[in-house]
């Protein structure tokens, strides 16, 4: 018997993928590296949303708190002197700080009322925020710090950044699902009540996982307003953000990292379909997520993993039986919004 | 025709395989007691009876209907009542109320109402306001069995009525079951108290990992026949003359 | 003075955001259901009033006898649709799903009316008001909608303690399975609870309509009113409701007093102190 982690080819393609896409400022016009900074933050964000969602089974729909948070971060050290760029981490290391106090508060809420807790929060960050006039108050301000740039090195280094931190988001979710804490999280995402009495402490994982994904959505927020430079309080503390994230996530497919690359790609698509229809493809969004996540829960990623048994990015574990010269793989990959057997 | 049948049943929890074609028939006005050690399929046999499980294969018969389709409440409507294994009184509601819930509008005309129940258990009279949690195991056991009966069944499901009780209790408990018969309830009752199981049934079935292991009249089971069938020792199978 | 009358605002706003906040309750009480839509459907209640007074030529007040009936109606088809179906799905699925209904009708709100606000004229009872002892004004409407909530909040305790359905719902909240052996059909049971919810989600949102101006994006704040009125005052406890809700009104009409910008936030920031020190909230019941 013998237990593998297939994951060289993967490696292989990824970074034959990061190097070529890290070319593009070199062969493409801007208008297409800046569509796809658009999409790496979008996926930055729905990586960091799945990771609470389906695998700590946290349904978040308040991450525009800390997007918010991490371009305000960025727009402050701006206005510091500091350059925008060197301010993303600083940004997702504020917001993994103060999701240390907000963690508490809502934890204490119960499963079902966390997700409205969450969307307070980022109620209550907007609000706060707003009262500062320093940062342009009610309706927003401009990014000091990269007007000096001649745009297209500007858009350049935007995309490299962007193209940085989507690739650190990946490997970094990759990483930590391959750790004894994803360990932990399938264990409490299987059975919570079974895991912690197994000594799995799921308070503990799940409030890592929820500062992970803070620093996340605080570094994407940090690449949305160094990439609009300017920013505007009801847009970046926006609910729309939390809806795209999610729809892209369910559609795609939650529980899975491949989902929210299937599932992005997927919103671009309709986006651009759609784009003179003004709020018709958040409607028609709505309706195709709400459809997905009654009769197709596992996601297109996981109807395509289960027919094809593919995985790009391996987490589970695979057991190889070598018994009476019959070979019986056993997959441990847990679907957690599958439904149950009746009774 | 017997008025309840039970084809070939076979149910599986997930991956696990409950019950493997189970078979029993249950003439109306009998007792057949199901015995069996825990984990044998027993309580799981009567849950897919009262329709909490589908099974995989099989079908359930009653009264030459097969009613395997049937969803729970459904049943109830047919007369399939089941009094569930630890009681699952609730909670938030008070005696009479959890007495009053049981009743089925399509089965209201029958022996059983609010004011026979209360009969049969005289002490529930002063109490039905209080809320089921003040009440005793044994109490709460005939509360179940009350809230049960106020559907007027015609096969009533009994699942651990000794469970976690007094003896003195339980075979007060077992001592309404002839009240009960003489109402026209036919009952299949669910006991891994093998004695008072044998005591008041009129036939009795065993099983063991899913399987039937023994069936017959208690009076033609010896007791080595029964403690094979119940533990499976030295793999021997009796099956009754 | 003005002190007092904002306490005094505060309490009657709290009768409103009881309105609103005992559908939520009950649907979590009773299914275990948080729907995410709760404030859009409220919204979407009184955009609807609207063609119905203009229509109909009927006082805004009888509208509500037509609108809150069409939309019990409306909420025994979502429960038994489509939020049954996520339930079945799995745990988290409702949240997701009552989501993407909120967006749904956000958007389709603002694609099929337009962003700008409204509201339901009721003439000079908006501004009406009458004085206490000389020193004290107490709004008539929002009195109006104070009485309004109370007896809402009596109907559903007797319909709950009362009647035979009431019996049923209890039960099914407390075993959905027990429920169902003894005959009760749950997903109809659900069903009514939902048109239950619903039908207040209707005078709530027609309420609100009433009191203030609404617009397509205002659900999500209605939401979060009626969530924290519910925390505040204790899960599980109707009464409890309207004590949360009191206390978020006077919270924000008295952090109003302070800073007309301040009030949102001051009744936000004692959600929070709440959900810090006593989470539990007020009145902590486990009974509905």
């Amino acid at each position: 018997m013998s237990v593998r982690r297939p994951a060289g080819w993967t490696a292989l393609a990824a970074a034959v993928a990061v190097v070529a896409l890290a070319s593009l400022p070199y062969v493409v016009y801007a208008n297409v590296t800046n569509l796809l900074v658009n999409l790496f933050i979008l996926l930055v964000l729905a990586s960091m949303w799945n990771l609470l969602a389906g695998y700590a089974g946290l349904i978040s729909v308040g991450q525009q708190a800390f997007i918010g948070l991490g371009a305000y971060t960025v727009l402050f050290l701006a206005q510091g002197g500091v350059d925008p760029f060197l301010a993303i981490p600083a940004a997702a290391v504020v917001c993994a700080v103060i999701a240390v106090p907000t963690s508490l508060l809502v934890f204490r809420l119960r499963a079902e009322y966390f997700a409205i807790g969450t969307w307070v929060v980022a109620e209550v960050f907007q609000l706060v925020v707003v009262r500062f006039a320093s940062l342009g108050g009610g309706t927003g301000s401009a990014l000091p710090g990269l007007a000096g740039l001649d745009p297209a090195l500007r858009q350049a280094f935007t995309y490299w950044a962007t193209l940085a931190v989507v690739v650190a988001s990946l490997l970094g979710v990759y990483l930590l699902l391959r750790s004894r804490l994803g360990l932990d999280l399938t264990a409490i995402r299987d059975d919570e009540v079974g895991a912690r009495s197994v000594g799995v402490r799921t308070g503990r994982a799940k409030r890592i996982v929820y500062l992970v994904a803070a620093a996340g959505c605080g570094a994407g927020g940090a690449l949305l307003i160094i990439s609009q430079l300017n920013v505007q309080p009801a847009a970046i503390f926006s609910v729309r953000w939390s809806a795209y994230v999610i729809f892209a996530t369910v559609i795609g497919g939650v529980g899975f990292i491949e989902g929210p690359i299937l599932g992005v790609v997927v919103f671009f698509a309709l986006q651009q379909a759609l784009a003179d229809q003004g709020a018709w493809y958040l409607i028609v969004l709505g309706c195709v997520a709400v459809a997905m996540a009654l009769w197709v829960p596992q996601g297109l990623w996981g109807l395509v993993s289960g027919r094809f048994d593919v995985r790009v990015f391996p987490v589970g574990y695979w057991v190889h039986f070598d018994a009476d010269g019959a070979m019986a793989r056993v997959g441990r990959l847990r679907r957690r919004l599958r439904g149950r057997p009746e009774g | 025709m017997p008025l309840l049948e039970v084809r070939d049943l076979t149910v599986r929890h997930g991956q696990l395989q409950a019950l493997t074609g189970v078979s029993l028939a249950v003439e109306a006005g009998e007792t057949l007691a199901i015995i069996g050690a825990n984990g044998a399929g027993k309580s799981t046999l009567l849950r897919t009876i009262a329709g909490l499980h589908a099974p995989a294969a099989g079908s359930v018969v009653l009264d030459g209907r097969d009613v395997t389709r049937l969803r729970p409440h459904r049943r109830v409507a047919e007369g399939i009542v089941l009094v569930p294994e630890g009681r699952r009184l609730f909670p938030s509601l008070t005696v009479e109320e959890n007495l009053l819930v049981g009743a089925h509008r399509d089965r209201g005309a029958g022996a059983w109402g609010l004011a026979r129940v209360l009969e049969l258990f005289p002490w529930m009279g002063e109490r039905r306001r209080q809320l089921t949690v003040q009440l005793s195991g044994g109490e709460q056991q005939a509360v179940a069995i009350g809230r049960a009966l106020m559907a007027n069944p015609r096969v009533l499901l009994l699942d651990e009525v000794s469970l976690g009780l007094a003896p003195a209790v339980v075979r007060r408990l077992y001592d309404l079951l002839p009240e009960l018969l003489r109402s026209g309830v036919t009952v299949l009752l669910v006991e891994q108290d093998v004695s008072h199981a044998l005591r008041v049934a009129d036939r009795a079935q065993c099983l063991l990992e899913g399987r039937t292991t023994l069936e017959g009249r208690p009076s033609e089971l010896t007791a080595d026949q029964v403690e094979a069938a119940y533990f499976g020792l030295r793999g021997a199978v009796a099956w009754s003359g | 003075m003005v002190w007092l009358n904002a306490l005094i605002q505060g309490l009657l706003l709290g009768g409103l955001y009881a309105l609103f906040a005992c559908g939520l309750s009950l649907m979590f009480g009773v299914m275990r259901v948080v729907n995410l839509a709760h404030g859009d459907f409220a919204v979407l209640a009184a955009f609807l009033a609207l063609p119905v007074i203009d229509v109909l030529h009927v006082p805004v007040l009888a509208a509500a006898l037509l609108v809150a009936p069409a939309f019990a109606l409306l909420g025994y088809g979502v429960q038994r649709l489509v939020i049954q179906r996520s339930l079945d799905v799995g745990p988290l699925t409702t949240l997701l799903v009552t989501f993407g209904l909120a967006i749904v009708i956000q958007n389709g709100l603002l694609q099929g009316l337009s962003a700008n606000s409204r509201s339901l004229d009721i003439g000079p009872l908006a501004s009406a008001s009458f004085r206490l002892n000389g020193q004290v004004s107490v709004g008539t409407l929002s009195l109006l909608i104070f009485a309004t909530a109370v007896v809402v909040l009596l109907t559903l305790q007797a319909l709950l303690s009362r009647t035979a359905m009431g019996r049923r719902i209890r039960a099914a909240a407390d075993d959905q399975e027990a429920a169902r052996i003894v005959g009760t059909d749950t997903r109809h049971v659900f069903g009514v609870a939902a048109a239950i919810a619903f039908a207040t989600i209707a005078l709530a949102g027609m309420a609100f309509g009433m009191y203030s101006s609404f617009d397509p994006s205002i659900g999500p704040q209605r939401l979060i009113f009626a969530f924290e009125a519910v925390v505040i005052g204790g899960l599980g406890s109707l009464w409890g409701t309207l004590a949360g809700g009191m206390v978020l009104g006077v919270a924000q009409t008295l952090g109003a007093q302070v800073d007309p910008s301040f009030g949102v936030l001051a009744g936000h920031m004692v959600f929070l102190a709440v959900l810090a020190f006593r989470p539990a909230g007020l009145i902590p019941a486990r009974v509905t």
